[in-house]
């Protein structure tokens, strides 16, 4: 704080630091505190707010455990979610070192242009895009039958495929930009030097370069995992009948059963879960938070 | 225990800029070769080509008599030292040094083992546990030596690894890698601009410019028998005067100036009536009284002294304004001549050369 007032002056420290409190708190923090304080009161007829039964309770957190339906869905967003963050790594981690460490930099530009691109577009118009090309007139089947791979059309909206092919598409950038970052902070002469000792490939991979870029991997991951927890434009866009993701079922107590309370629960329970889960898996792949950070 | 590198007639291309050009020269066994030039001489390119990060675009690289076209860097018999030496931070120094014992499969406490042996070569004991973090640079120096000695290379490269550390150290690391090169007998390839360096270590230096090997030779030959001006100039100090070659007899010829005529050694590829330099080395400078006129001499004045503790550098003026430098050994008994002495600088025939500038001729292709 004394070095932003030396270096700007007193009265721009203070909208600067004004502007980052109002986000924080009036539009980050204040909203999600109302909706946890929703979450531990049940949802009452207006002339009952203030009486007797407008009690903290953890009934409305209950209903969710009580529910094996929503505890499958639950699962299954998370399943479905790791499936996504794994299909991204495997895609990106190649694509980040080519572009880091392979390419020319001035290719690297036009290439990076190319993917950013995609990006300007909304997520909506995106996954509606998705919808179209998977449909079973449109023309990824178009193409399919036509070149003979296939006889007759796939029906791509299906299950779970087509939710995780859109999620795939809209996270994936998210997972190139951190681990780009970290490859290329690498020095190249340790990818040399590892080669010239005698490494392969996928030996100096596996012990030079990806021991390097872990924060940016495990970063990338998170965010992704993340999104895709939190996802509802991709699974309503692309979902088929027997594929329900858990933001769809917050969506529904919310807008459809008007029942904020138990809506708020369930929101903060995906949060905490996640978190859960997502601590858990650092755990077990050895990676800490000031890692990632960084 | 080491290999000979021949490289056979090698020319490497980057687009239109020929960076190594028609460079042919054999490595004994054993032998610690310098290649000594200025940045951008090519070589560093060089080294690339031998390591294997680069093919040549014609010619070829032998290593024990085997052509290495088409091996790839992990599959040849060289460790490559890096300039900023590529020690991988997240292993401690053990797993650094036995990386290459680790990916041919040896068994961890085999790899321990050797690691202590290499360490105890390297001079540098207990540090096996360390993290690379925790090492000074003249111990980070060692670290990379000792990793690239474990893989038992029959040839080591070694990309100016001394270049980052202080004087004094530098120095050090100098005597040490020479000493550990004659312990091993390993054949090394060291890459320097450093012309102390490359004297004081190597049993034969190649001298490069333009991507063209100028002279390959002993040190002493290199800096007493340069063959032409760019290896004179490049290697130590000159004094340099413009002329032509007047007479020749034998390997000595009289060489005309302005500032009078000399008779001096006829370097290689000169001949009679071809316009040359006179290189002569300020030590090989003598200030004599200007009263009486000798032979090789010149008339000057004195401008300045500066003083470098065990010599002299006397910077002189001759009539035509050019400076000449005359370096003496520092001796309180016979002090320098003080500035605006009139005075004449004098030479020995045997000591200056008649040189053709550097071999530059880049457009091969």
């Amino acid at each position: 704080m004394q070095e932003l007032i030396r270096r700007y002056g007193i009265s721009l420290s203070v909208i600067m630091a004004a502007m980052t409190a109002f986000w924080l708190l009036a539009l980050v923090v204040i909203p999600n505190l109302v909706l946890f304080k929703f979450s531990f009161r049940l949802y009452l007829p207006v002339d009952q707010l203030g009486g007797p039964n407008d009690v903290y309770t953890l009934k409305n957190y209950a209903t969710f455990f009580s529910s094996p339906i929503h505890i499958n869905v639950f699962f299954l967003t998370i399943l479905y979610s790791s499936l996504v963050t794994i299909i991204c790594l495997a895609v990106t981690y190649p694509l980040a070192y080519i572009l880091a460490k392979v390419l020319k930099p001035t290719d690297t530009a036009t290439f990076f242009l190319v993917l950013l691109i995609p990006l300007w577009v909304s997520e909506i118009l995106r996954s509606f895009a998705w919808f179209i090309i998977l449909s079973m007139q449109g023309p990824l089947n178009a193409i399919l039958t036509g070149i003979g791979l296939i006889d007759k059309p796939i029906r791509w909206i299906s299950g779970f495929q087509s939710v995780v092919i859109g999620l795939v598409y809209a996270y994936i950038l998210f997972m190139l930009f951190p681990i780009y970052n970290a490859i290329q902070a690498l020095d190249t002469n340790q990818i040399e030097a590892s080669q010239d000792l005698g490494a392969s490939t996928w030996r100096t991979h596996w012990r030079v370069i990806i021991p390097h870029a872990k924060p940016g991997i495990a970063s990338g991951c998170v965010m992704v995992f993340m999104l895709c927890a939190g996802s509802v434009v991709v699974p309503t866009t692309l979902a088929s009948t027997n594929s329900r993701w858990f933001t769809e079922i917050i969506q529904q107590w919310m807008f459809e059963g008007l029942d904020w309370n138990v809506g708020s629960a369930y929101a903060f329970l995906l949060l905490a879960l996640c978190i859960l889960f997502v601590s858990l898996v650092m755990r077990v792949l050895n990676v800490r938070l000031v890692d990632i950070a960084k | 225990m080491s290999e000979d590198v021949h490289l056979s007639q090698i020319c490497m291309d980057f687009g239109s800029f020929r960076a190594v050009n028609n460079v042919e020269v054999t490595i004994k066994p054993g032998e610690f070769f310098s290649f000594l030039g200025p940045s951008g001489c090519g070589k560093t390119t060089i080294l690339r080509l031998i390591s294997g990060f680069m093919e040549p675009t014609q010619g070829a690289v032998k290593i024990g008599g085997k052509d290495m076209k088409g091996i790839r860097p992990n599959a040849r018999p060289t460790a490559l030292i890096f300039q900023n030496l590529a020690l991988f931070p997240l292993m401690p120094v053990w797993e650094n040094i036995t990386f290459g014992l680790e990916v041919r499969g040896v068994s961890k406490e085999t790899r321990r083992a050797k690691a202590e042996e290499l360490l105890q070569l390297v001079d540098l004991h207990d540090s096996a546990d360390k993290r690379i973090s925790q090492l000074s640079g003249g111990q980070k120096q060692r670290v990379a030596i000792a990793r690239a000695l474990a893989v038992e290379p029959k040839v080591m490269l070694l990309d100016e690894p001394l270049s980052a550390l202080d004087l004094k150290l530098r120095q050090h690391m100098r005597a040490e890698l020479r000493a550990i090169q004659k312990r091993t007998g390993v054949t090394f390839i060291y890459i320097t601009h450093d012309q102390g360096e490359a004297l004081a270590m190597s049993d034969r230096v190649g001298v490069m410019s333009q991507g063209i090997l100028q002279q390959v030779a002993t040190p002493q030959e290199i800096y007493n028998n340069p063959v032409n001006g760019f290896v004179a100039s490049f290697v130590g100090e000159n004094n340099v005067i413009n002329g032509k070659v007047a007479s020749v007899n034998g390997g000595m010829a009289q060489f005309e100036t302005a500032k009078g005529s000399f008779h001096a050694k006829l370097g290689a590829s000169v001949g009679l009536g071809d316009q040359a330099k006179l290189f002569v080395r300020p030590e090989f400078c003598s200030l004599q009284p200007a009263s009486e006129t000798k032979a090789n001499s010149i008339a000057v004045e004195v401008t300045e002294i500066a003083f470098e503790g065990n010599f002299v550098n006397v910077f002189v003026r001759d009539n035509s304004g050019d400076t000449h430098m005359v370096q003496v050994q520092n001796d309180p008994s016979l002090p320098p001549p003080a500035p605006h002495t009139a005075c004449q600088m004098v030479f020995n025939p045997e000591s200056c050369m008649i040189l053709s500038e550097a071999a530059t001729s880049r457009h091969g292709h």
